[in-house]
Formats: structure tokens, C-alpha cells, sequence
């Protein structure tokens, strides 16, 4: 029987390192991951699990000994955000290039400056060419199911890279909603043992790990990891399938909200996709045929299947909370418009920038963005494809 | 058992030869110094920040090192040996492991007193059962001599180059083992190559079987940035020492001690006169300067004996 609570996102990522009870885990707080260790730590202080907690002095610390600790064989976790996330940045590279299955709960909030401590995604787009599985969240359901899935998929002999498992600060971290927990026991059965092949602590065997690569071998070892990332996708779906086994949960590499018949849609990250589901009902509920992808596995980015998903829409908004400054979008509208590349026939994409900062965004922001669309699909006229979502034209306006 | 030299040379090697240091390189005489002091049947894993050291002994498939070995990046080797005593400790508990680990990081002094600082510190502070040795050679050799808070006062380095207006590096040596010292960790020490290699020997073995954090810092010369003739690292070490340049002394369980107090201190003069990184200093123009340097040496010399507990013996000539 799994177990109804109401928890807030943190708690239920904490919930979930938990029950799975992981090797070492190594921390840093930083507003608004910072309940993560603190819920852990007290986990620790009670005996509740048998984990080792470093307490590190920076987030750079964080990662680099989540390096030593993985790669000496242990399961290994920590959680941040923003400038904590980048400060880890450098790190982060080299822990995939290792092929190191650490996970990272990834608490969405503004990269710095000005400092800003609410949910945008600047700080995980920032890392997401690191080598890392990026998985997004909607709500704290969401968030639990995937960290609980996150690890099999890293720790996968096809795989071996790390992941961070996003959701957004404050608004799924901090408030608290309605959960579905798994059976302690379920839990440790589907993660099991983390038992590498090479490890610095194999008794049997030493092992060198961290080499100076040579322009000989370094393309050689990208393009292995490009590989472990390319299947990460596969056993993203094999690992979901099990996960429903024991949870009920359906998961896949995106969700399609009301979107087979769609000829207007929206693609959105995170929280903001439940919000946007409202517009889409309330729409819905006046005859419009409009529709709504929600990325959940960002890297690897499943190109094709989105472009499936996507391509009998008329017009497209690619929905970035975060700037990339290229001019012409973010992160997320340049994949859609990659992914949508070699279809025949694709949608019009509008990238819209939005909520940056943590400024909030209500179901008639999104019901604008629809107006939008349908503005577009009347006149025939696309105008400017790089737009801002609910902006002053002037702070302080 | 009293320490012999040969008996602990005829040991088998946990660095490899054929890396690709430099004939002569202070650094992997550092590595075989210390690690000779783990036990036989002991198991090691050794960490390396990125430098000289890292780059020439683990280069992409070859390994020096016989036992495990992570290179992380340049400023975590602290960190990331954190991680791995972690580990160990988890994995132990969990009957995971059976047979006993010593960890040892090493760094250069660009890896340890500069960019890696904060992350040694932390290391220490939290009381991992690590040793960190740092091979101070005195600037960033592996990118070609730039100078460190390690680098002596008036060096000549690429980035503090002597010239028309400049007489080498500005500021003095930043001291690290008294700051590490100063984490009050078991155990702190400051070592060289000195005659039969015992100081570096029992320190090693102090500083790895100590439980908790313990910290040495070995004088490593390189003889391509301090342009000295490669044979004589010994030589150089020695007039390290006895110019009180570089004091071998330690700090255990909170007890300052200083190792060695030379019959006759040398002036610091003789330590930088066979080293082309002071050349510029040895012109009649330039007297004043090793007059000021000696006057450093001497305080900082005088304020080490007195925090050993020892009487001044500076005689001023
Ligand atoms: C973050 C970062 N900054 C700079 C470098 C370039 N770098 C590599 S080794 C090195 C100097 C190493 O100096 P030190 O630690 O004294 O070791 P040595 O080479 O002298 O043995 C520098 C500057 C780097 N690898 N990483
Ligand atoms: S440059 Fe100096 S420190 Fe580097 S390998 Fe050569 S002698 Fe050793
Ligand atoms: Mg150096």
C-alpha cells in the first residue's frame, strides 16, 4: 500500500534520499535547496539512515567530494541551486566525463545578478551541455517519482553519467501539497545496490581515474559519453515502465497534455505546466483545439519524439523561464526549432521569455500566449518570434 | 625499529619510474619520501590536484601510481579526498570493505596555498583521516613559473619577471603551515630532503597513522624554475634549512616543535645566490634588498622559536 501525505517538494526529495538511504551524501545550503541537508542531516542525527554527511565548506566542495565519493565507490547525492549550481560548474564536467551516476536535486532559483532567490531555470540551462541527465519536475509528486528513477537510469552499465532532478524553488520546493509515497522496502528493491565495476575502493583491483587526456584519446572518450547519453533516453523508458510496476505512475520522456488534436500548443518546464494545463481547459471548454507538451527529460533531449509529438501543430510557443541572451530565444525554444528541423511540415515557433526571477505567472498569462497563437494562425502574420511574456516596458512601471 | 635509509629504499615503490617529470624534479621524491611510510600490507589511494605532478604521472593509458588514484581538478584535492574517506567510511560500516585505507592527497603550492585553499581548509577542518602534502616548488611550474603567495620574496617568475622597474616578486611568502597549524588538527609539519631523508620519513608516518586530518608541507625544488644545477636538489634543500629559509619543525596535538636548530644559521644569501630566480639580486645596486630579506627571515625565524618555545639565537652581524 503506498502511503498518502502532503509534503512540500524538499521534503519529498529529502523522503526519497531517505528511503534510499545512499552511501555519502555532501552539501552546501544555499535558499531554496538548503531544507534538503537540513531534513537529511537530521535523518543522519536520528539513525534513520546510515549515510555519511559532509558538511562541506562551498558547493564546489559539494561536487568535487561527491567526485571522490562516487568514484571510491559509493552512492552519492547532494542538492542545490543557482550560484551554488554554478559554482559546482567546472566540476560538474568532469563528473560526467568520469562516468559518475551522482544525483542532484536541482532546485530551480535565478542565477545572480542582481541576486534573486526565486525559480527561474538559468541555473540548470546553465549545465545543461555538462554531460548530465537533466529530469524536470511539475510538482512534488513528480519531483519524488523522478530522484526515486534518476539514479537507476544514472547507475545503468548502458548509462553511467550523473543526473540532477529539477523542480522549481518555492513555488513545488516550499509549498506542500498532496503526495503518494512508495513502501520503504518497494523503494530499496528498485534501486538496490550500487555496485560498480571499477572503483578506487576495489580491494581486488586499484584503479586510476581522473587521467591528462591527450588529443589521441579525448574525442574517443566524448563520444563514448555521447553514447551513454544517447541511451539514457532507452532506459529512461525502461526504468519508467518498472517504476509503474511498483508506484502506478505512468511516465514517459515528455507529457502530452490535450495535444493529438491541437493546432495551437505550448511546450513549458516545470511548475508553470500546471498552471498552463488550466488555460488549456478553460479553452478547451470554449471549443479551442489547443495543447500543451511538458519536457520531463531535457538531456537527453528526445529530439524525435517531441518533433512526433509536435509537428501536425499549427503554432508553437517554446515556453523559456530564462534568457540565453543569443538574441533570438532561449535554450528551449532553439531545441524545439532544432527538433522540428527535418519535418516536412512544422509549426510556426514563437519562443517566449517568462517569469524570470520568480515573477509570478497566472493562467491568463498563458491564456495570452494563446491569443497570441490564434493570432497568428488568423492573420497568416508571425511578427517577432523572440517575445517576452507579461513584461513591463519600463521597471518600475 | 631505528630508521635506516637503505633498508626503506629497498622497498617497493608505490610511484612507478618512467613518468614524465623532469630529471631531478623535487615532486615525485616528495610522493616516494611519503608514501614509503605506509605499511606494506596497507592500501593507499592517493589524490592529486591538477600540476605538475598530476600531468606527468597519469597521462591517458598509463598510470605511475600502483595504487588507486583520483586527479579531480586544480583547487579540490582536499574536497575530493573528503569524498573518498567518506566513502570509505560508509562502505566500512557496511561491511562493504575489509582491509584498511590511508588517503593521501597531494598538491603543488599553486594547488595548495592559492587556487585550493579553501577547500584544504575545509578538508582539515572537518578532521577527514587524510594527509594533504603540499610539493611546494615555489610558483606554477606545470604553466611555466608564475609566481604563488609560495614564491619567495624577489623571484624572478613570468609573472613577476625582474626588469628596469621591478626587482622580482613584491611580497613575501604567504606561511601555510603555521595557518594550517592554527585549524588545531593532530598533526602539522614541515619538511624537506635533509640528509638521510629520516625527517621526512617520521613525519610521513606520523602524519598518515595519526587518526584525523593531518597536513605536511615539503619543500620540492624545481630545478628549472629555480635554475639551479639539477644535481644539487640536495644541496638546495639543505641551504633551505640552515638559512632557516625553510625550519623543519611540527606541530603535534596542539605542541609546537622545532626538529632541527643549525649549529651555524647561514645567511640567507647562500640559499639564493646558486639560483638563477634571484640573479638579479646579486648586483651592487641590489645589496639593500638581501639585507631586507634577511631581516624577514630573521623575524619570522625568531617568532617561530619563540612559538616552539625555544631561546632567540639569531646573533645580528
Ligand atoms: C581552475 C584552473 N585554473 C587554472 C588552471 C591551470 N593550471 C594548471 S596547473 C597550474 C599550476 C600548478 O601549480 P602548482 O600547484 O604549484 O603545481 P606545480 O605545477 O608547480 O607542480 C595552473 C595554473 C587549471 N588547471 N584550473
Ligand atoms: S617543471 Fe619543475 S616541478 Fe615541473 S616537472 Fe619539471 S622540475 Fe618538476
Ligand atoms: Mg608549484
Amino acid at each position: 500500500m503506498s502511503i498518502r501525505e502532503r509534503l512540500s517538494g524538499n521534503e519529498a526529495i529529502a523522503f526519497a534520499m531517505k528511503q534510499i538511504n545512499p552511501d555519502v551524501v555532501a552539501a552546501f545550503p544555499i535558499t531554496p535547496s538548503t531544507e534538503i541537508p537540513q531534513y537529511f542531516s537530521q535523518y543522519v542525527a536520528d539513525g534513520q539512515v546510515d549515510t555519511e554527511f559532509v558538511p562541506v565548506e562551498s558547493e564546489h566542495s559539494a561536487i568535487s567530494a561527491c567526485v571522490g565519493s562516487q568514484a571510491a565507490g559509493a552512492r552519492t547525492m547532494t542538492a542545490t541551486s543557482s550560484c551554488g549550481l554554478a559554482l559546482m560548474h567546472e566540476i560538474l564536467y568532469v563528473a560526467a566525463s568520469n562516468r559518475l551516476p551522482i544525483t542532484i536535486a536541482a532546485i530551480n532559483r535565478a542565477l545572480s545578478g542582481p541576486i534573486n532567490i526565486n525559480a527561474d531555470h538559468s541555473d540548470t540551462m546553465g549545465s545543461r551541455d555538462s554531460g548530465w541527465i537533466q529530469i524536470y519536475s511539475e510538482n512534488n509528486q513528480e519531483a519524488y517519482d523522478n530522484f526515486i528513477q534518476a539514479l537507476k537510469i544514472a547507475e545503468h552499465k548502458d548509462v553511467q553519467l550523473p543526473a540532477m532532478v529539477c523542480q522549481d524553488g518555492f513555488i513545488t520546493s516550499h509549498a506542500v501539497e498532496n503526495i503518494e509515497l512508495i513502501e520503504d522496502a518497494k523503494v530499496k528493491e528498485f534501486v538496490g545496490e550500487y555496485n560498480p565495476e571499477c572503483y578506487l575502493l576495489n580491494e581486488k583491483q586499484p584503479m586510476s581515474i581522473g587521467p591528462y587526456d591527450t588529443p589521441s584519446y579525448y574525442l574517443e572518450h566524448k563520444r563514448q559519453q555521447a553514447e551513454g547519453m544517447k541511451n539514457a533516453k532507452r532506459v529512461a523508458l525502461e526504468v519508467a515502465k518498472e517504476f509503474e510496476k511498483i508506484s502506478g505512475r505512468k511516465y514517459g520522456l515528455f507529457e502530452a497534455y490535450k495535444l493529438e488534436d491541437a493546432e495551437a500548443a505550448i511546450v513549458i518546464i516545470n511548475s508553470t505546466a500546471g498552471t498552463a494545463k488550466d488555460a488549456v481547459d478553460k479553452l478547451r471548454n470554449e471549443g479551442k483545439k489547443v495543447g500543451l507538451l511538458k519536457i520531463r527529460l531535457f538531456r537527453p533531449f528526445p529530439a524525435e519524439e517531441i518533433a512526433k509529438a509536435l509537428k501536425h501543430v499549427k503554432v508553437l510557443a517554446a515556453m523559456d523561464k530564462t534568457e540565453s541572451f543569443s538574441s533570438q530565444g532561449g535554450p528551449l525554444g532553439a531545441e524545439i526549432k532544432a527538433a522540428l528541423y527535418h519535418e516536412k511540415e512544422s509549426p510556426t515557433v514563437i519562443n517566449y521569455i517568462y517569469g524570470l526571477g520568480g515573477r509570478d505567472v497566472r493562467v491568463e498569462d498563458i491564456g495570452s500566449v494563446y491569443e497570441d497563437l490564434y493570432k497568428i494562425l488568423a492573420t497568416g502574420i508571425t511578427g517577432e518570434t523572440y517575445r517576452y511574456l507579461s513584461v513591463r516596458d519600463q521597471e518600475g512601471k | 625499529m631505528a630508521y635506516n635509509l637503505k633498508q626503506e629504499l629497498s622497498k617497493p615503490d608505490r610511484l612507478a619510474g618512467g613518468h614524465r617529470m623532469c630529471a631531478g624534479c623535487g615532486a615525485p621524491i616528495a610522493v616516494r619520501g611519503v608514501t614509503r611510510a605506509v605499511k606494506e600490507g596497507d592500501k593507499l589511494v592517493v589524490g592529486c590536484a591538477t600540476g605538475c605532478l598530476e600531468v606527468s604521472t597519469f597521462m591517458y593509458p598509463y598510470t605511475s601510481w600502483k595504487d588507486s588514484f583520483i586527479h579531480n581538478a586544480f583547487e579540490n584535492a582536499g574536497a575530493t579526498m573528503s569524498g573518498v574517506e567518506a566513502a570509505y567510511k560508509a562502505l566500512k560500516r557496511k561491511g562493504k570493505i575489509k582491509g584498511e585505507y590511508k588517503f593521501i592527497a597531494f598538491g603543488g603550492d599553486g594547488g595548495t596555498y592559492d587556487i585550493g585553499l579553501q577547500s584544504l581548509s575545509g578538508a582539515m577542518e572537518r578532521g577527514h583521516d587524510m594527509v594533504y602534502v603540499c610539493y611546494d616548488n615555489g610558483a606554477y611550474m606545470n604553466t611555466g613559473i608564475q609566481r604563488s603567495s609560495a614564491t619567495p620574496k624577489f623571484a624572478d617568475t613570468t609573472t613577476t619577471p625582474s626588469g628596469k622597474e621591478s626587482t622580482g616578486k613584491p611580497q613575501g611568502r604567504k606561511d601555510l603551515t603555521q595557518i594550517i597549524a592554527n585549524h588545531h588538527i593532530p598533526y602539522v609539519a614541515q619538511t624537506t630532503f635533509f640528509r638521510n631523508f629520516k625527517d621526512l620519513h617520521e613525519k610521513s608516518e606520523k602524519a598518515i597513522y595519526k587518526k584525523g586530518a593531518a597536513f605536511l608541507n615539503v619543500l620540492a625544488p624545481c630545478p628549472r624554475g629555480w635554475r639551479y644545477p639539477t644535481e644539487d636538489i640536495m644541496e638546495m634543500c639543505k641551504l633551505a634549512v640552515d638559512t632557516c629559509f625553510w625550519p623543519l619543525y611540527e606541530v603535534e596535538d596542539g605542541k609546537w616543535k622545532l626538529n632541527y636548530i643549525p649549529k651555524k644559521k647561514l645567511p640567507i644569501a647562500d640559499f639564493l645566490k646558486p639560483q638563477g630566480r634571484f640573479k638579479h639580486l646579486f648586483t651592487p645596486d641590489n645589496e639593500h634588498l638581501i639585507q631586507e630579506y634577511q631581516k624577514e627571515i630573521d623575524q619570522r625565524w625568531e617568532d617561530l622559536l619563540a612559538l616552539c618555545g625555544e631561546k632567540s639565537n639569531v646573533v645580528t652581524s
